[in-house]
């Protein structure tokens, strides 16, 4: 291996490690705030990427449809709701954001040139496809079993993994899709080449970063959801609602999900299954980072990445063993520097 | 729904025409869903377009999906001779489903047409082999097709990357015995996986290797990716795939980055292209046109061809099994094994069929061609 090697390697592996390190940080979040290990993180991944493809092919998503049901299901939840604690008066606007705005999405696609628009419509088109059913998840899924025990919330996240994938192939189909680079440009520095998604992809995930250490510093939102991470039932009693902790964290979590996959589609096939290993690989840099600390996880994510990126130059065939036997060290370290706490039950 | 109208109108007639006659009954399991669903999607739509008569006698096709799983395909052929008491089992579609297969069918003593490309399915040709046959090539077929390609074009030395499975492992036995016993030496051997989103380190390091050409074991659009990658660091020389990814979908995926790639592949892939003293050409033209009156055009995949054979086959052996006995009856289904094993220069889709007491595929050299991606198209090398 000579120098060069080790530049483009080193390049590939910060590429995909940004990636890593997006899903991480949304991992971590959802941990936070809700004690949900999201294994469906990766789906929005995947879900992100190939409606972005369908919409770029001219076909309309099916994920719309999901949209759509997963809409109606919740207006049926909250409507009920509304009912029995005597506020007849909410339905309306229940209705409005859980039916109305699905249709509106719908009406949007199917009167639209798809494949005339510029790829940054696209994109957003994709966005408002994809990522409300993240928070609408949450309402479905995980509200109401809030006060579940990790293991309860763990369980349940995994079926809904299941669930997703399995729709996944019913929309998208069994074969892969790669979507248009969002810039063809390409730099040379030095004796590397670099293009010019790998600028897109690392630019985006810092920028992200930094909105999210914004977000959560300055805003009132943010401060909340930190607070509820913090401590729930102090948030509660401070008039932060869990419920809107929670689904605000899904909402973020899908975002991010889905900007991945906008991310990284050009750069390999995305199949209606490749979001899991993607998630994993993101999960294993969470745990570096003990599900807790943000800048622990982002650095783990960028380890995960040249990790593998290394490791597929010089054992292709262990690449993946290598990647997840990672964890096993740090859980060690972690388990004996780190002080366990029995979670209250 | 066509194929349920089609047997009850086959079953109808049957009976209007009472006893008299007795049908030949095809029981056939195939992986319609699950993950080898692009694969028996094509084979069931095949099915429809098998010959509804044989010599006079009405065929009756009983189809059950196995959802691409070895426990279901068992079960299958399970009902398929004991209920449905048919005379010939055809299917299934991947290798472990088929070699799971062969118990059943060595018991109940009905022939059985695979359409898997495991050479094990029908080697050696022992006790319960003898009843089993099969359609599609053998990987050393394919695997001596890329060689001499190889050879005849200076190649000396070749970087290898195979999945991380047993397609991949496979791949590179049958290629390592075959190259080098050619002079052909293999001087990188790398791995990958289906969902592998970078194959950058593997690339680089055949390309460190400084071979004369660049050989891709995948199957599908999976198998782009390494390609992809080759281009993206400015490899211009030679690669060659296997013919698992002769399908539409992977040249939608790969796109200009595949152009001048290099496959071996049944010769149905590029039957317009084949000179017209081509034994196969017509025969695989003739399925071309059924499948795509069927299905509109360009909707053929070579997939589908290997069930086409099987119907080839029957057609071929069953007169003369019908000469001994009746079908139903234990002597047919000897008769008909009897039958398909001295079948002699039978041309199907995919090779002409030449079978015998220890080679229950029957394909030769003509069975494969060599295949380039031209423009977003396979085109035929001459």
């Amino acid at each position: 291996m000579d120098f060069q090697i080790a530049l483009i390697l080193g390049q590939d592996g910060i590429t995909n490690g940004a990636i890593y390190a997006l899903l991480a940080l949304a991992l971590v979040l959802v941990f936070a705030v809700t004690r949900v290990i999201f294994i469906p993180q990766g789906e929005f991944v995947a879900y992100g990427a190939l409606t972005l493809a369908m919409i770029g092919n001219g076909v309309f998503p099916a994920t719309a449809w999901l949209l759509l049901g997963a809409g109606v299901a919740v207006a049926a939840l909250d409507g009920l709701g509304a009912l029995r604690a005597g506020q007849a008066r909410k339905l309306p606007s229940v209705f409005a954001v859980n039916i109305g705005y699905p249709l509106a999405v719908l009406a949007l696609l199917r009167l639209l040139p798809l494949t005339e628009l510029g790829l940054a419509v696209q994109i957003l088109l994709t966005m408002l496809v994809v990522v409300p059913l993240g928070p609408m998840m949450y309402r479905i899924v995980f509200q109401p079993i809030a006060e579940a025990t990790v293991l309860v919330l763990l369980i349940v996240s995994v079926a809904s993994h299941v669930a997703m994938v399995g729709l996944g192939l019913l929309f998208f189909g069994a074969e892969g899709y790669r979507t248009p680079p969002l810039s063809d440009a390409s730099f040379e520095v030095g004796p590397l080449t670099v293009s010019g998604q790998t600028i897109w992809v690392i630019a985006a995930s810092v920028v992200l970063i930094v909105a999210l250490a914004l977000f959560f510093g300055r805003t009132i939102y943010g401060k909340a959801l930190r607070a509820t991470a913090i401590n729930r039932n102090g948030a509660r009693l401070m008039g932060i609602p869990p419920a809107l902790a929670g689904k605000l964290t899904f909402l973020l979590a899908a975002l991010i999900g889905v900007l991945s996959g906008v991310l990284i589609s050009p750069i390999t096939t995305i199949y209606y299954d490749s979001g899991f290993l993607i998630g994993l690989k993101g999960f294993v840099a969470a745990i570096i980072g003990g599900l807790a600390s943000y800048p622990l996880a982002a650095f783990g994510a960028v380890l995960v990445g040249l990790l593998e990126s290394f490791s597929s130059f010089w054992a292709s065939a262990y690449k993946e063993v290598l990647v997840f036997t990672l964890i096993i060290p740090v859980l060690v370290w972690r388990s004996l520097t780190s002080h366990h706490v029995e979670e209250e039950e | 729904m066509k194929l349920k109208k089609t047997l009850f109108v086959a079953l109808g007639l049957a009976f209007a025409a009472g006893a008299a006659h007795a049908q030949l009954k095809v029981g056939i399991t195939v992986s319609a869903t699950g993950p080898a669903a692009s694969l028996g999607i094509p084979e069931r739509n095949t099915v429809e377009l098998m010959p509804k008569e044989i010599a006079g006698q009405k065929v009756t096709y009983v189809v059950l999906d196995d959802a691409s799983d070895t426990t279901s395909a068992v079960k299958n052929i399970r009902k398929l001779v004991s209920e449905d008491k048919v005379d010939v089992v055809l299917g299934s579609t991947t290798s472990p489903n088929s070699l799971g297969m062969i118990d059943v069918a060595a018991e109940s003593q009905t022939p059985m047409i695979a359409w898997a490309a495991s050479s094990r399915i029908v080697e050696p040709v022992d006790e319960k082999r003898r009843w089993v046959f099969k359609t599609p090539q053998n990987d050393s077929h394919m695997s001596t097709a890329i060689v001499s390609h190889m050879t005849s074009n200076n190649v000396k030395n070749v970087a290898f990357i195979g999945f991380a499975d047993a397609y991949g492992e496979g791949w590179y036995e049958q290629f390592k015995s075959v190259a080098e016993a050619r002079g052909i030496k293999i001087v990188a051997n790398e791995r990958f996986t289906r969902t592998d989103t970078s194959v950058t380190g593997q690339v680089l390091k055949m390309m460190a290797a400084k071979p004369d050409a660049m050989f891709i074991a995948g199957s599908g659009t999976p198998a782009a990716l390494p390609q992809k990658t080759l281009k993206e660091r400015g490899w211009s020389g030679k690669v060659y795939q296997t013919h698992g990814v002769a399908n539409n979908d992977f040249l939608r995926v790969c796109g200009a980055d595949c152009e001048g790639t290099l496959l071996p592949a049944g010769p149905v892939l590029v039957a317009e292209q084949l000179p017209d003293n081509n034994p196969v050409k017509a025969s695989a033209m003739t399925y071309i046109k059924a499948y795509e009156a069927a299905h509109g055009k360009g909707s053929v995949s070579t997939f589908g061809a290997h069930a086409w054979d099987s119907g080839v086959m029957l057609q071929a052996a069953v007169p003369a099994a019908l000469k001994k006995a009746q079908p139903g009856t234990a002597e047919f289904r000897a008769a008909l094994r009897d039958a398909l094993e001295n079948m002699k220069e039978v041309p199907g889709a995919h090779g002409v069929f030449t079978m015998g007491p220890n080679d229950h595929l029957g394909l030769d050299q003509r069975a494969r061609v060599m295949v380039q991606i031209q423009k977003g198209a396979w085109k035929l090398v001459q």
